[in-house]
């Protein structure tokens, strides 16, 4: 795994004559402290990570916990009073001037919490902007800024002015003017924060969709936790400037490092988290679409159910058969099970807990759970769904729908 | 009572004597700017005398219309012929050519004094007063250093105005530049731009319906000014209207006062919407235009 971006005690104080404040805060006092005695903030207080290639890294904290500053650190719009920032082993400190333009111009690109979409230009030439700060020619850039908008829907939209689009279509060319640059680092700033719940859900599907297709690194900043446990890889959680726990969702799910990770996920709703596949089991028997009528009937004795899943060719999903069909066919003495093959009920492996209950509601039997190719996952029954929401302690999600 | 008798500051004193040391020493540049600015309103308006006022009249009319729309064109129009008709072209085009021309020296001075203050705070500290005094010193006191400066004529007249209408663009072009919101410079810079693009391609752009406020407000007390500037010789309407003040003649003093009133609104009416995003008739050509090259360069490649 390549590391792609790395922080080492990195500390930002806001203000100008921050080495009194750095003292102190190398003296090991804490935030207010520093305040009253300096009258200065520290941003981001001696924080480590790094972040490996193809990852989406999200921070998350309230807000004036310091994940905006330290993800300005990132392409230099801040810099570090004290401690390390590389991009690619390079410090981002270091960097004169003009290399600090090159490594934002051609390495990183950013998304902003409200757009910050020019509205004297068109959609075009928007999405265009960091290509003509470039120097690319003016033909390419239209031609590159159209290929960004059909990636992300809008390239009806091309001529339009910012005023004439909606937040969700605003933050997609924020999205495109970032992907067109072709830059490996994606700094995301709450860039959903200011849409509507439903939008938002919309937007983090196709950001998730989106980044199985390009693969960039991904810094992603937040204060939803339901969106950094949605889209992290890992995910950091901040407070007062510091990082308090690094980890993926299931790590700090499962085994929150302090109080305030704990209190911090106290109230988050689990049924939005996880999805169909974290939840499915394998069920105890399942039978190939090639094998007879007494195979079926031994192995539904033997899991003590009056059905079973159909499987073909790479554990494709066939369907299911019935005990009382199973049983109508041995008495006839027919072997094969082929005929009596029904339709069964499924749900992608990605559709989240929530949405997966109306369907099992629904199901004639227990739910199938598929990849995106079909091939059988595992299932989902009435009782493993309780199961799962007593040991989470989140049922409030599924008492309303 | 013993009276209290403090020695008076010697400041009008100070001021006289920095002029005519800059009389004294500066000759020569002063010489050289009124004898450049001299020629080209002079240039200006003989060139526009030359053309007949009915075809200046129609040009007028069409420029208008382009940037602005049919009603106004029409009215421009005809209060430009009422002009014509009450004698007082000449003097409208040499009140015209005074104003085009100071307006163009403050605003090429005033829009670069303008970003330079969101630049420097220091210098905003400073050229608050300096502004403050601009606008507030009663405009007939700059006629005195202009005279002694420049002698009687166009030139001190032209010096007079470009004070008086500086501070607009100045202060309108500051505060449209700081009002650019912090996220649009911050994207700018994240998407790699150096200060200058930011300023060209942001900032500029953002902050122009504030600095073409700027822009129209310098127009109008350029309009304002040069009636005064009549008094030490610029000629034009004021001249006219200073005639007619001094013979008590009221018909006079009417038609001349309304010349310069219908200067004034086809110049506001004009600069007022260059800028501010409205739909204007130049804009749909341009459009139209771009649309037809499209719809060739289509067939041409099909």
């Amino acid at each position: 795994m390549n590391i792609k971006i790395e922080a080492k005690n990195l500390v930002k104080i806001y203000g100008e004559n921050t080495d009194k404040a750095l003292e102190l805060f190398n003296q090991g006092l804490s935030r207010s402290e520093i305040i009253q005695e300096t009258g200065l903030t520290v941003g981001v207080a001696n924080v480590n990570f790094e972040i490996a290639e193809g990852e989406i890294f999200v921070i998350i904290g309230l807000s004036g916990s310091g994940k905006s500053t330290l993800l300005r650190c990132i392409n230099g719009l801040l810099m570090p009073t004290s401690g390390s920032l590389f991009v690619d082993d390079k410090a981002v400190e270091k960097l004169n001037e003009e290399e600090l333009r090159k490594l934002r111009g051609e390495k990183i690109s950013m998304v902003f919490q409200h757009f910050a979409l020019l509205p004297n230009r068109t959609i075009t030439d928007n999405v265009a902007f960091g290509l003509e700060l470039r120097g690319t020619p003016l033909e390419e850039r239209r031609k590159r800024a159209q290929e960004a908008l059909v990636k992300v829907g809008l390239e009806e939209w091309k001529d339009k002015l910012p005023s004439e689009l909606s937040g969700g279509m605003k933050q997609r060319v924020g999205l495109a003017r970032a992907l067109v640059m072709d830059s490996d680092i994606l700094l995301m700033d709450e860039p959903f924060g200011a849409l509507d719940a439903l939008i938002r859900a919309e937007m983090q599907e196709e950001l998730i969709s989106l980044q199985r297709e390009i693969k960039k690194t991904v810094v992603f900043v937040t204060h939803d936790l339901d969106e950094a446990l949605r889209l992290g890889d890992r995910i950091a959680i901040m407070r007062d400037g510091a990082i308090e726990q690094v980890g993926t969702a299931d790590e700090i799910l499962s085994n929150p490092a302090n109080e305030y990770v704990e209190k911090f996920l106290q109230g988050i709703d689990v049924s939005k988290i996880l999805d169909a596949n974290s939840i499915s089991k394998w069920p105890r028997e399942v039978i190939r679409e090639t094998e007879g009528v007494s195979v079926a009937l031994h192995r539904m004795k033997k899991a003590d159910t009056d059905y079973l899943f159909v499987l073909g060719a790479r554990n494709k999903l066939v369907g299911m058969i019935l005990r009382e069909d199973v049983l109508k066919l041995a008495k006839d003495k027919q072997t094969s099970i082929k005929d009596i093959i029904k339709e069964t009920d499924s749900v992608q492996s990605n559709t989240i807990m929530r949405d997966v209950y109306p369907e099992l509601r629904n199901a004639e039997k227990d739910l199938a759970v598929l990849d995106e190719n079909g091939r059988f996952l595992g299932v989902i029954t009435h009782s493993i769904l309780l199961m799962t929401l007593d040991e989470r302690k989140g049922g409030d999600g599924i008492a309303e729908s | 009572m013993p009276s209290l008798e403090l020695p008076k500051l010697p400041l009008g004193d100070a001021i006289e004597w920095f002029v005519r040391w800059l009389i004294k020493n500066l000759d020569l540049i002063f010489d050289f700017v009124r004898e450049v600015l001299n020629a080209i309103t002079g240039a200006f308006s003989d060139g526009l005398l030359w053309v007949h006022p009915v075809f200046l009249i129609i040009i007028f009319g069409v420029l208008i219309w382009l940037i602005t729309n049919k009603l106004t064109a029409l009215f421009s129009v005809v209060g430009l012929a009422l002009v014509w008709n009450m004698g007082l072209w000449p003097q409208l085009v040499n009140t015209l050519v005074l104003v085009v021309v100071a307006v163009v020296i403050a605003l090429l001075i005033g829009i670069p004094t303008g970003i330079l203050m969101t630049r420097s705070r220091k210098l905003e500290g400073a050229m608050r007063p300096v502004l403050d005094f601009m606008q507030t010193m009663p405009p007939f006191v700059y006629l005195i250093p202009a005279v002694m400066l420049f002698g009687i004529g166009v030139v001190p007249g032209l010096f007079a105005t470009v004070i008086f209408a500086i501070p607009p663009p100045v202060r309108l072009t500051y505060l449209g530049i700081t009002q650019v919101p912090e996220e649009m410079k911050e994207m700018a810079v994240a998407f790699g731009a150096n200060d200058r693009q930011v300023l060209a391609k942001v900032e500029l752009p953002l902050s122009l319906p504030s600095i073409m406020a700027g822009v129209n407000q310098c127009i109008m007390l350029g309009i304002s000014m040069v009636v005064i500037a009549s008094m030490i010789g610029a000629g034009g309407l004021g001249e006219v209207v200073m005639r007619s003040v001094s013979r008590l003649d009221l018909a006079l003093g009417f038609e001349s006062g309304l010349a310069i009133v219908i200067l004034a609104m086809v110049l506001d009416r004009m600069s007022r919407n260059i800028g501010s995003g409205k739909q204007i008739p130049l804009s749909r050509i341009i459009e139209r235009y771009k649309k037809h090259r499209k719809k060739k360069e289509a067939e041409q490649s099909a």
